[in-house]
């Protein structure tokens, strides 16, 4: 895409199209990325709902595979998963293991 | 059918926000602010406005809170002084940077230490590089009056920049003089409906104000906001022309007095004009060609405009009623970068006057026409910077 000149952009920097997050990737931020364990998880979906991006994935209402390239690695998803007897469903390991 | 009063220039200012009936207004209004937006708010208690008024806990918030209603779609104005204005540093760019027409009215008063509320240019002089438009006013009724152009050109459509309006601190803002209202029908045809734009408010077509600009566009988004602001001269004399029409007011970039046949000249904003006419006339009367210009508009500064009015002059003194320690005063450095471009310039000198309301007189005006008039007869300039009515 060519970059845009100065007389074409929109005034006041206002972003004029909802929903155009889908086309910024922010994954290569992260420093920690999470791992699910699919045994631990008692599909709750609160990861779902409190990722403040859309890295969690859901296919016919079942917690599925991250999609990494919208995860910027701010361990919410880990913090608020609840887990099964006391074991995280989510847990965050270092970027580069 | 035109209604005049005897009302200080708080109060004019306060009636021509009444009767450009603002849907919000976000102030915080206590000392360093004036009573203007007291007397605002008194109209909104009457039920006179539709304004929301919101009383914030700082300036910092009133700022914030009129960038928000104005990025959700309204008409928003608001006031203040010192530093409160200095307090709302961080949001007067967002407010520019956004396009957001906000009106603002700034009685000029200094900026502490030492602490003073006085009148003295600092407040807005601070706020020159934030990207809103400048109209600097000399009495009660330039203040009515530009406040009520400043709508009309803030909210054009080909601009929606913020704008502030500026007098004198306690000389205008508290004195009482003789304003010239205009009815209320007249204001609200010339002024016209609030017409949104982007508004935040639109639901059916959601949008985000604020975004994080990389330096991929940045520079970019820079560069088109001058472009902007290079058009507001040619709309200030198109609304000044429109405003003249239904007032009687005629109103330019700036106003010349007795300058066309002139050697000599002081360039001097807002109240201490008024004092300077009197003594300009004082020096034709004794056959010295003196004259004056007083800028009204101070951003965007029309350079080419006002070398054009004063590449004819001998000698120049620019007052300012601001300092920048260790620089020149912020007038004489615009004055000086537009007759830079002209090749046979007037000799100019700078004069640092009236600071944290010390009162300018008479004598302070004969002093520096003196001193233009021993330049133009030497053809030396003893001092380029210098404070008058100082005591050693």
């Amino acid at each position: 895409m060519k970059p845009k000149g100065w007389r074409e952009l929109p005034p006041g920097a206002v972003i004029l199209e909802a929903g155009n997050a889908v086309e910024f990737k922010t994954g290569s931020w992260k420093a920690f990325k999470p791992v699910w364990i699919e045994e631990n998880c008692i599909q709750c979906l609160f990861c779902w709902m409190y990722c403040p991006d859309m890295a969690i994935k859901v296919k016919d209402g079942k917690r599925a595979e991250y999609d990494y390239d919208y995860c910027k690695g701010c361990g919410i998803c880990a913090l608020e998963c609840p887990g099964k007897k006391g074991q995280k469903a989510i847990v965050m390991v270092e970027e580069s293991r | 059918m035109a209604r005049i009063l005897a009302v200080s220039g708080n109060e004019a200012v306060a009636e021509a926000l009444r009767q450009t009936n603002p849907d919000v207004c976000a102030a915080y209004p206590i000392t360093p602010a004036t009573e203007l937006m007291q007397r605002f708010a008194a109209f909104v208690s009457n039920g006179q406005v539709d304004t929301e008024l919101i009383l914030v806990e700082s300036e910092h918030s009133a700022m914030s809170a009129c960038i928000g209603a104005a990025a959700g779609g309204g008409r928003v104005a608001t006031a203040t002084s010192s530093q409160g204005l200095a307090l709302m540093w961080e949001m007067l760019y967002i407010a520019a940077g956004l396009r957001l027409p906000i009106i603002m009215s700034v009685v000029n008063r200094s900026l502490s230490a030492p602490l003073n509320i006085h009148c003295d240019h600092s407040d807005a002089m601070g706020a020159r590089d934030s990207g809103w438009i400048q109209f600097w006013s000399e009495n009660g009724q330039e203040a009515y009056d530009n406040t009520l152009q400043a709508f009309k050109i803030a909210e054009h459509m080909d601009i929606r920049l913020p704008a502030m309006v500026c007098m004198d601190g306690f000389i205008i803002s508290h004195s009482i003089e003789r304003v010239e209202y205009l009815e209320d029908s007249e204001v609200k045809n010339f002024v016209g409906e609030y017409k949104p734009f982007n508004p935040l408010l639109d639901i059916d077509n959601p949008k985000s104000f604020g975004p994080l600009i990389l330096p991929d566009l940045f520079h970019e988004y820079k560069r088109a906001q001058h472009e902007v602001t290079t058009k507001v001269t040619d709309i200030v004399l198109d609304v000044a022309n429109e405003f003249e029409k239904i007032s009687g007011r005629k109103y330019g970039l700036f106003e010349t007095y007795r300058l066309d046949d002139a050697e000599i000249a002081l360039v001097i904003l807002n109240s201490a004009a008024g004092t300077s006419k009197d003594v300009v006339d004082e020096f034709r009367n004794r056959g010295t060609k003196a004259g004056l210009l007083k800028p009204r508009l101070f951003r965007p500064f029309p350079y080419e405009e006002v070398a054009d009015a004063l590449k004819h002059l001998k000698a120049i003194c620019v007052m300012d009623r601001a300092d920048s320690s260790g620089g020149y005063g912020p007038l004489f450095l615009e004055v000086s970068s537009a007759l830079y471009q002209v090749k046979k310039r007037p000799q100019m000198i700078n004069k640092i006057y009236g600071l944290g309301g010390r009162d300018y007189l008479p004598q302070h005006a004969e002093q520096v026409l003196s001193e233009l008039v021993e330049i133009v007869k030497t053809d030396k300039v003893r001092i380029v910077k210098e404070y008058i009515g100082v005591r050693e």
